[in-house]
């Protein structure tokens, strides 16, 4: 990947190693989409230069108010031959900006993961869009090596990925700025979007589209490992849940699969499998609650249980009236499941 | 001079027998509106409503305004608690409607209200009674949602209203069909108000005044009101598709039925971008206008600027996919909406030229609606080239959703339309009220007004190039955005003191201001022949054109036509190529019937809001109003131009 051109080093100032940002890409496609936009930076700056000078010209000679009549008929004519050229000039720079921008499409398009530029074989996941979270599934032909989980992306550096993008309420969109440009998840459609990862990190995703109450809070945790690192990651996450081994755990597990929790949420190995909220299987690996609404400490974890729509009002986990030592044990139980 | 003979049978004419004070006494006992209450409520003169539709427009503009103003309070502060969620949504989804629908569309339909039948040398607009229905429907279509907004029933679905999220299932209530509802109030109007100025425009522009010689602020109306009527068949259709399937149980756009969530986008954008261009197409004219008067020359390069305008208004609608980039379409019509859409700069980039050339050789004198065109050709320059940028689908993709556009535009919206306007008015409120707006005040405005913009919006195209993106209601404190995001708070409350600044100017200059006489700048176009504020019946005797600039070409005699009875409403109709005169044509008198018929309608569509049957029930007084309203009068009919 070629360095991001110096504009973009002028243009960050203080910002630039984002977490969120197209600034600071981590991806094969967000670093071509950021030279693109050096391309279009400078035409445009140039663009902007000449008509201000223009102007400047125009409104400093404005002080010889008198001017001949001659001087102003020359003038006309002056005029129509820069109209000409900057005719020619906008057609050049629109004919570059449009070229710049079809190659650099079509570049990213071929370089596809499945036309094989690539040795490796792609990672495939499916991606579904809901009010106001992430289902994350990654595929594999062989059912026992599929994942499940929820608000959270591991991908590796330097191999492709390939998301398939789903909706099953409304329009969301899938965006992680670092990484490349966004895809809508439309029900009733779905999209695909390529992604190749070169740098490792920990990026922010979140929802582009407005998906109704709480769109600013449908965030996607993104983690970007190095392969051995991620391999780890995947084999802990296709093992089904640790049992618990506590009292307080034991009980929390009792609780939630005795009590509303199970009707909603699943967790592989245990009788829980409610389809309706995020998988709770690994969730003490995940970074964060709520789809990125607060960090995955055991507090804020007793909080949510508490109150479900504080931070988050809107969403559709009700209300349970846990009582203070069950949800303790819950939280215990919960944190165990790394 | 009299180019037709007198008519032996007929009744008192303006001309040879009748000039002067006796010639006004007759006219403006014709033409009159009659004063208080009664006649405020019958008038059609196109001065009064066009006076009062501005105004109206105006009230949103600051409604819109403090809305964006909380948005922008909220905002200020990572993880606010000011305002929740709900009432966050209710209020970007207001802002953006009431911007877009109740101030943006409708202001400019107003000033050309008032100041084409002025610049075009006619007495009245074509279909004045329309003209009150238009504003009425306007007025109660604004009212409507404005209550449900106070009453917490405000649409939650943004202004663009995306299915299915705006859908029977996912916005259940009524807050959507007051938005979808009040979309068809504003769209009567705006497509009544564009029937009557193309109508005008073709058929009412005084003798001489040939396709060639027409103001440009006259084109750019004739070409936004073309628009308007090709543009909002599309969003009334998808709105009424909307309504049908919140209302009725239909499913066009619910796809576990068949139905297609992109259909919304497609019609909606197809009628959103042009749109755009609506607004800014009439702004474009204001600047012609202004910069041709203060730089006391005709424009550099007019048959350019009229091309220009017109294949603005045609491009305009080949670009509404560049709203849908990141939807999936296949990638070779992407291709083709990419090119599109950047070659809107080639016409826009001409026209800048061509003001800017009209300065440099002219003699310009800056006074306060110069400025605003200066900040407008600064800011709208910004605008135009970062739309540039998001017309490349790669950029999009990264930029689509995000501050960035949020940025882009309000540089175009603002800087290419409001700045613009508001130098309009400044220009023109000389002829709307007889007295000039403060000049030290408008300087101080402008100043203003231009720091405080660039303050608020220039930053947000760094906020979302670090990945902010739009219709938050709150942001987490650790990605980076809480400076940026200050600071367009800061610049906010900052251009809206501009704005606040500008009003006071204006309603104290309409009380105290300076008395300005007929043509105060020393303007080139008809509105400027005739009193400041206009008598009821504009002109007195009908002007002859004889250039494009008639006020200089008639080095102070302006050739008339006379003729026209004084007894009845009467106009001249030319033809519409040449403005040859072609018929004299009776014009209606004051009624209370637009009235009616507005409350019938805002009736039939507040009910089918709440019961579909409403349709079939509210027809009856509707059809009642319309049938009294165009009941044939008899007599007189138009008649021929006797040569």
């Amino acid at each position: 990947m070629r360095r991001p051109p110096l504009l973009v080093a002028a243009l960050l100032l203080g910002g630039c190693s984002g977490e969120q940002s197209a600034l600071d890409p981590a991806g094969v496609h967000s670093g071509a989409v950021l030279h693109l936009f050096g391309l279009f930076f400078w035409i445009c700056l140039l663009a902007f230069a000449l008509v201000i000078a223009f102007l400047a010209v125009a409104m400093l000679q404005a002080r010889r108010v008198d001017a001949a009549q001659s001087e102003r008929t020359e003038h006309d004519a002056i005029a129509s031959r820069l109209l000409r050229g900057w005719i020619v000039f906008i057609i050049v720079g629109l004919l570059i900006l449009t070229l710049g921008s079809y190659f650099t499409d079509r570049n990213l398009a071929l370089a596809a993961p499945d036309t094989g530029q690539s040795n490796r074989v792609p990672i495939r996941i499916k991606l579904t869009g809901q009010q106001w979270w992430w289902q994350v599934e990654y595929e594999d032909p062989n059912a026992s090596q599929q994942i499940r989980t929820a608000n959270e992306l591991h991908l590796p550096v330097g191999v492709p990925v390939h998301i398939r993008l789903e909706s099953i309420d409304v329009i969301h969109s899938f965006w992680v700025p670092n990484l490349a440009g966004k895809q809508d998840m439309i029900p009733g459609r779905h999209n695909d979007i390529e992604l190749l990862p070169t740098r490792a990190g920990h990026y922010r995703s979140q929802c582009a589209e407005f998906c109704g109450l709480q769109h600013a809070h449908m965030a996607l945790d993104v983690v970007i490992e190095p392969m051995a690192d991620w391999l780890k990651w995947r084999a802990q996450s296709i093992q089904p849940a640790k049992a618990p081994a506590g009292a307080e755990e034991k009980a929390g597990y009792a609780y939630f699969m005795e009590h509303q929790c199970s009707a909603c949420h699943s967790i592989t190995g245990t009788p829980a499998f409610g389809t309706v909220g995020p998988d709770l299987t690994h969730f003490a690996s995940r970074p964060s609650i709520g789809a990125g609404t607060m960090p995955n400490t055991r507090g804020h974890l007793e909080a949510w249980i508490a109150n479900p729509q504080g931070v988050k009002e809107g969403n559709h986990m009700p209300y349970l009236a846990v009582p203070p030592d069950k949800l303790h044990a819950l939280g215990a139980y919960l944190r165990s499941l790394s | 001079m009299s180019r037709r003979g007198e008519d032996p049978k007929a009744l008192p004419r303006d001309g040879r027998d009748l000039t002067g004070d006796a010639l006004h006494e007759r006219l403006s006992l014709t033409w009159h509106t009659s004063p208080g209450f009664w006649g405020w409520l019958t008038t059609v003169d196109h001065k009064l409503v066009g006076r009062r539709y501005i105004f109206t427009a105006l009230v949103f503009l600051i409604l819109g305004g403090i809305l964006a103003l909380i948005m922008r309070v909220q905002l200020a502060r990572p993880e606010s608690g000011l305002i929740s969620a709900d009432r966050y949504n209710q209020i970007f989804s207001m802002h953006g409607t009431t911007m877009m629908f109740l101030f943006a569309v409708p202001v400019m339909e107003a000033m050309a209200v008032y100041i084409i039948p002025l610049m075009l040398g006619t007495r009245n607009i074509a279909f004045p009674r329309l003209n009150a229905f238009s504003y009425w429907v306007f007025l109660f279509g604004g009212i409507m949602i404005w209550v449900a907004f106070l009453f917490n029933v405000g649409p939650e679905a943004g202004w663009f209203s995306y299915v299915p999220l705006a859908g029977p299932e996912y916005s259940p209530g009524k807050r959507t069909d007051f938005w979808a509802q009040m979309i068809t109030f504003t769209e009567v109007a705006a497509l009544a108000t564009s029937v009557e100025l193309v109508a005008t425009i073709m058929k009412q522009r005084a003798p001489g005044m040939s396709l060639n010689r027409v103001p440009l602020f006259a084109w750019g109306v004739l070409v936004t009101s073309l628009m308007v009527i090709f543009a909002m068949p599309a969003v009334m259709l998808s709105s009424s598709f909307l309504i049908a399937d919140r209302l009725v149980g239909t499913q066009f756009y619910n796809p576990t039925e068949g139905g297609d969530a992109l259909l919304w986008q497609h019609l909606f954008w197809f009628f959103g971008h042009p749109e755009v261009y609506i607004i800014f197409i009439p702004a474009l004219g204001f600047v012609s206008q202004i910069t041709e008067t203060f730089s006391r020359r005709p424009i550099f390069g007019y048959p350019v600027m009229v091309l220009a305008l017109v294949s603005i208004g045609i491009l305009a609608f080949g670009l509404w996919v560049h709203h849908m980039f990141a939807t999936g379409l296949p990638r070779l019509g992407y291709s083709f909406y990419t090119a599109a859409s950047m070659m809107i700069a080639l016409p826009s980039g001409v026209q800048i030229f061509c003001w800017i050339a009209t300065m440099w050789a002219g003699r310009p004198r800056f006074t306060v609606p110069m400025l605003w065109v200066i900040g407008f050709i600064i800011t709208f320059v910004i605008g135009g080239l970062t739309g540039v940028m998001v017309a490349s689908v790669p950029l999009d993709l990264q930029l689509h959703d995000t501050y960035f556009v949020v940025a882009h535009f309000h540089y175009v919206l603002i800087g290419g339309a409001v700045f613009p306007l508001l130098g309009a008015i400044t220009f023109w409120f000389p002829k709307f009220t007889g007295r000039m707006m403060d000049e030290t005040l408008g300087k101080l405005s402008f100043a203003i007004g231009f720091i405080g913009f660039h303050l608020t919006f220039f930053p947000m195209h760094f906020t979302g190039l670090m990945g902010m993106p739009r219709r938050v209601y709150t942001y987490p404190s650790d990605i980076g955005w809480n400076m940026l995001n200050m600071i367009s708070s800061i610049g906010a409350f900052i251009f809206a003191s501009a704005l606040l600044l500008f009003m006071i100017n204006a309603l104290v200059s309409y009380r105290k201001g300076l008395l300005s006489g007929s043509n105060p700048w020393e303007a080139s176009s008809l509105e400027w022949a005739v009193p400041s504020p206009p008598p009821p019946y504009n002109f007195a005797h009908i002007p002859v054109v004889e250039g494009r600039t008639p006020l200089w070409d008639a080095g102070g005699t302006l050739s008339v036509v006379s003729g026209l009875r004084v007894e009845d409403r009467e106009l001249l109709l030319t033809t519409a190529i040449d403005a040859e005169p072609d018929v004299r044509e009776p014009s209606p008198l004051p009624t209370i019937w637009p009235l009616l018929a507005a409350i019938a309608v805002t009736a039939l569509f507040i009910g089918s809001i709440f019961n579909p049957w409403a349709i079939v029930w509210g027809a009856i007084p509707l059809a009642a109003t319309l049938t009294v309203w165009f009941w044939p009068k008899g007599p007189p009919e138009a008649e021929p131009v006797i040569e």
